[in-house]
C-alpha cells in the first residue's frame, strides 16, 4: 500500500507515556496537520517518522517499505526544523546540496536541482549568501529548499510557520499551499494553530494526552469533534459547554439547562448513552443575541468583544453557567446589561459522561 | 562645563580603579622593561646608557640563541599536540552521564595543580632509575630511557608534562564550543544522510573555528612563555638543551643580575609573541564574519 502507514507507535521517556498505540494512515500526496497543545505528543510522533527519536513499539511503513529501523538520511523523508537548522558556515546553495552531496548525487544534477528549486521558492539572488544574511522568511524558503530537492516522498514540517511574524505568516502560508500542487510528496505538518491546519490540511489529526484524539477533515473536526477536547480545541472562540438534564421522549433529544430553559437538539435520542446527565455544546455563533421576543432564554454580559462585522458577547445564564455569544457589530448590549438569547438547538452538540460527542444525523 | 564633557569625566570616574591598577600593574613595567633594556644595569643602583649595547650582545649570544630555538620548538611540539588532545577530550566527554561527568573533572583535576606539583609527578614517571616509565620499560625487557638527561629525549619530556599539566582548560573551552552548536543542526545533517565523520568535519569543526583558533592562540603565547616545568625538572639542562627563553631571562636577571640584558631578552621575547599571535589571526582570517546563525 503506497503512502505512510503508522502501526501500534508507542513512546515514553522514562516512565512518561507520550505517545500511547497510535495508529494512521496518509494518502500519498495528503497533507496532513498534527494539531494539539504542548506536550500532547504531535512532535514526538513527527520525529519517530523523521528517525531522530525511536519508538518502543510499533511499526513506520512508507511506500510498503518498513523505515523505523532506518537512519533517518534512508528514510526518503525530509523535514523543515522550527528554527530552519541551516548549516551557518555554508552558503545558500551548500546548504540545498549537502544532502545529494552525501547522497554522492553527481555535481551537475546537483547544480540543476538546486537552481531549479531556488527559482521556484524565489530565492535564487541569494545562493551566494550565507544564512546569518537572510531574514527569517528567506531563512525558511531555504529551508524549505533543502527539503525539496531531495524529492522525498514526505515532507515533515515542525512548526514551519511559528517563527514568523504575523503578515509573512499568512503570505507562507498560502506558499506552503502551492507548494504542495506542484510536488508529488505528501505532508505532514506539526502546529498548534488551528488555523494554520484548518487552511492547509486535507486531514487534521488531534493529539491530545498521548493519543490521537480525532483525525478527519478540517471542516468535520469542526462540525463534528469527537469529543469535548476537540470541541473546545478546535474553534475560535472555544465551544460553551453547558450542563443539560435529558427531557423524556420523542426521537430527537431534548434538554433542559440549569436555568429551567428547554433547547430541542437535532441528535437522534436513541443514539446518546443512558442516563439523564449530559453536556450541551454550543459553538458561539449558534448562541445569537437578539431581542427579548425571540429569546428562549436571557443572560447577563460580562465582556463584550468587537471585532467589525460581529460582536463577541461573553455572557453569564441566570444559574450562573458562562456562554459565548454572537451580537451585530452594532450591538448596544454593555457589560452588566440584561440580554435575550436565541440559542439554534438544531446545531448543537451533546457530549455524554465520558465526554463522547453527539450530533446531529449526517445530512 | 558642559553637562556631555562631565558625563565624561563621570564616566571616566567609574573606571579609575582598574585603569589606575592596569597602568601600575601592566603598563609601566612594560615601559620600564624597554627603558632597562637600553641600560647596563644591575639591582643595586643605577645603571649606564648603552643604547642598542645590550641588543647587539644578546643577538651574539649563542646561549639565548639556543634558548629561542628551544622555546619554538617546544611550542611547535606542544601546541598543535595540545589542541589535537583537548578537542578528542571534549568531544569524547560531552555528554550528559555521570562517567562522563567525572571524567571531565579527572581531566581538569592536572590544570588546578601548581607547577611545583605537576614537575615533582613528572620527575616521579620520567626518572630512568625508579620512574613509572623506567619501571615500565625494565619489565618490557628494554633499557630505561634517560627521558631528562638526553639532550634529544629531555624536549619531547617537557613538551609532555606540559600537556598533560594544561590540557584542562583548552578541554573545557572546546566543550563550551560543543555546548554551543544547536542540537537540531545535527538532526538537519542526520536527515541529510550525513556519515558521522562528514558530520564531524562540516558541522562540529566549522561550528568550533573561532574557539579553536582561541585556543591556539592563547596556548602559543602561553608555551612561548615556558618557564617553571623546564627550571624545575631539569634546570635547563643537559647542556642548555631544555633552556627557554624565560629560563634563559631568568638566569640573566637573577643569576648574574645583569638586568639590562634580561631586559633586552624579555623585549625580544615580547615582540615575538605579538608577530606570532598577530601572524595566527591574521591567517586565520576575521573570526566570527560567518559564524551568526
Amino acid at each position: 500500500m503506497p503512502g505512510l502507514q503508522l502501526r501500534g507507535v508507542a513512546k515514553s521517556f522514562r516512565n512518561t507515556e507520550v505517545l500511547s498505540n497510535v495508529d494512521l494512515d496518509v494518502a500519498p500526496r495528503e497533507f496532513i496537520a498534527f494539531l494539539g497543545p504542548s506536550g500532547s505528543g504531535k512532535s514526538t510522533l513527527l520525529r519517530i517518522i523523521a528517525g531522530l527519536e525511536t519508538a518502543d513499539a510499533g511499526e513506520v511503513i512508507l511506500d510498503d517499505r518498513r523505515i523505523d529501523g532506518l537512519p533517518p538520511g534512508q528514510r526518503g523523508v525530509a523535514m523543515v526544523f522550527q528554527h530552519y537548522a541551516l548549516y551557518p558556515h555554508m552558503s545558500v546553495r551548500q546548504n540545498m546540496a549537502f544532502g545529494l552531496r552525501n547522497a554522492r548525487v553527481p555535481q551537475d544534477q546537483i547544480d540543476r536541482l538546486v537552481e531549479d528549486a531556488a527559482r521556484v521558492l524565489e530565492i535564487d539572488p541569494l545562493l551566494e549568501r550565507k544564512p546569518a544574511q537572510l531574514s527569517g522568511g528567506q531563512r525558511q524558503r531555504v529551508a524549505i529548499g533543502r527539503a525539496i530537492v531531495k524529492s522525498p516522498k514526505l515532507f515533515l514540517l515542525d512548526e514551519p510557520l511559528s517563527n514568523l511574524d504575523a503578515a509573512l505568516r499568512l503570505r507562507t502560508r498560502v506558499e506552503l499551499a502551492q507548494l504542495r500542487e506542484r510536488v508529488e510528496s505528501a505532508f505532514i505538518m506539526v502546529t498548534h494553530d488551528q488555523a494554520e491546519a484548518m487552511t492547509l490540511a486535507d486531514r487534521i489529526v488531534v493529539f491530545n494526552d498521548r493519543r490521537i484524539q480525532q483525525i478527519a477533515a478540517p471542516m468535520e473536526i469542526y462540525a463534528r469533534p469527537a469529543n469535548r477536547f476537540v470541541a473546545q480545541f478546535v474553534g475560535s472562540p472555544a465551544m460553551s459547554i453547558l450542563p443539560a438534564t435529558l427531557a423524556d421522549g420523542g426521537t430527537l433529544a431534548s434538554v433542559k439547562l440549569g436555568d429551567g430553559s428547554r433547547i430541542d437538539t437535532s441528535v437522534g435520542r436513541d443514539s446518546l448513552p443512558a442516563g439523564a446527565q449530559v453536556e450541551l455544546g454550543l459553538r458561539p455563533e449558534h448562541v445569537r443575541v437578539v431581542l427579548s421576543g425571540e429569546a428562549n432564554t436571557e443572560a447577563t454580559v460580562d465582556l463584550v468583544e468587537r471585532l467589525g462585522e460581529r460582536s463577541l458577547v461573553y455572557a453569564r445564564l441566570r444559574d450562573g453557567q458562562q456562554v459565548t455569544a454572537e451580537a451585530e457589530g452594532t450591538t448596544t448590549a454593555k457589560v452588566g446589561d440584561t440580554v435575550g438569547l436565541r440559542i439554534d438547538g438544531a446545531a448543537a452538540h451533546l457530549f455524554g459522561p465520558d465526554g463522547t460527542g453527539y450530533h446531529r444525523a449526517a445530512a | 562645563m558642559s553637562a556631555g564633557v562631565q558625563r565624561r569625566w563621570q564616566g571616566l570616574l567609574f573606571v579609575a580603579p582598574f585603569l589606575l591598577l592596569y597602568c601600575t600593574i601592566l603598563i609601566y613595567p612594560l615601559l620600564k622593561g624597554a627603558w632597562l633594556s637600553l641600560y647596563r644595569v644591575d639591582l643595586f643602583g643605577g645603571g649606564t646608557f648603552v643604547g642598542l649595547g645590550n641588543y647587539g650582545r644578546l643577538f651574539a649570544d649563542p646561549v639565548f640563541w639556543q634558548s629561542m630555538a628551544n622555546t619554538l620548538l617546544l611550542a611547535l611540539m606542544i601546541v598543535p599536540l595540545l589542541t589535537a588532545i583537548a578537542l578528542a577530550l571534549a568531544l569524547a566527554l560531552n555528554r550528559a552521564t555521570r562517567g562522563a561527568a567525572i571524567l571531565r573533572g579527572v581531566f581538569f583535576s592536572s590544570a588546578v595543580l601548581s607547577v611545583t606539583i605537576v614537575t615533582l609527578i613528572w620527575r616521579f614517571v620520567l626518572a630512568p632509575d625508579a620512574g613509572l616509565l623506567g619501571e615500565l620499560w625494565t619489565a618490557a625487557g628494554w633499557a630505561p630511557l634517560p627521558f631528562l638527561s638526553d639532550q634529544s629525549l629531555v624536549l619531547p619530556a617537557l613538551a609532555v608534562t606540559t600537556i598533560w599539566w594544561s590540557v584542562g582548560f583548552p578541554m573545557l573551552l572546546f566543550l563550551a564550543g560543543l555546548q554551543q552548536i544547536p542540537h537540531d543542526m545535527y538532526e538537519a545533517a542526520a536527515l541529510d544522510g550525513a556519515g558521522r565523520w562528514t558530520t564531524f568535519t562540516k558541522v562540529t569543526l566549522p561550528a568550533l573555528k573561532r574557539t579553536t583558533i582561541l585556543v591556539f592562540m592563547l596556548q602559543t603565547a602561553a608555551q612561548l612563555q615556558l618557564f617553571g616545568q623546564s627550571q624545575l625538572l631539569t634546570a635547563g639542562g643537559p647542556s642548555g638543551a631544555s633552556r627557554t627563553a624565560v629560563l634563559f631571562l631568568f638566569e640573566s636577571a637573577f643569576g648574574r643580575w645583569e638586568l639590562g640584558y634580561a631586559s633586552a631578552a624579555a623585549e625580544v621575547l615580547f615582540v615575538l609573541i605579538v608577530a606570532v599571535t598577530l601572524t595566527q589571526y591574521a591567517l586565520t582570517g576575521r573570526p566570527g564574519a560567518d559564524n551568526a546563525r
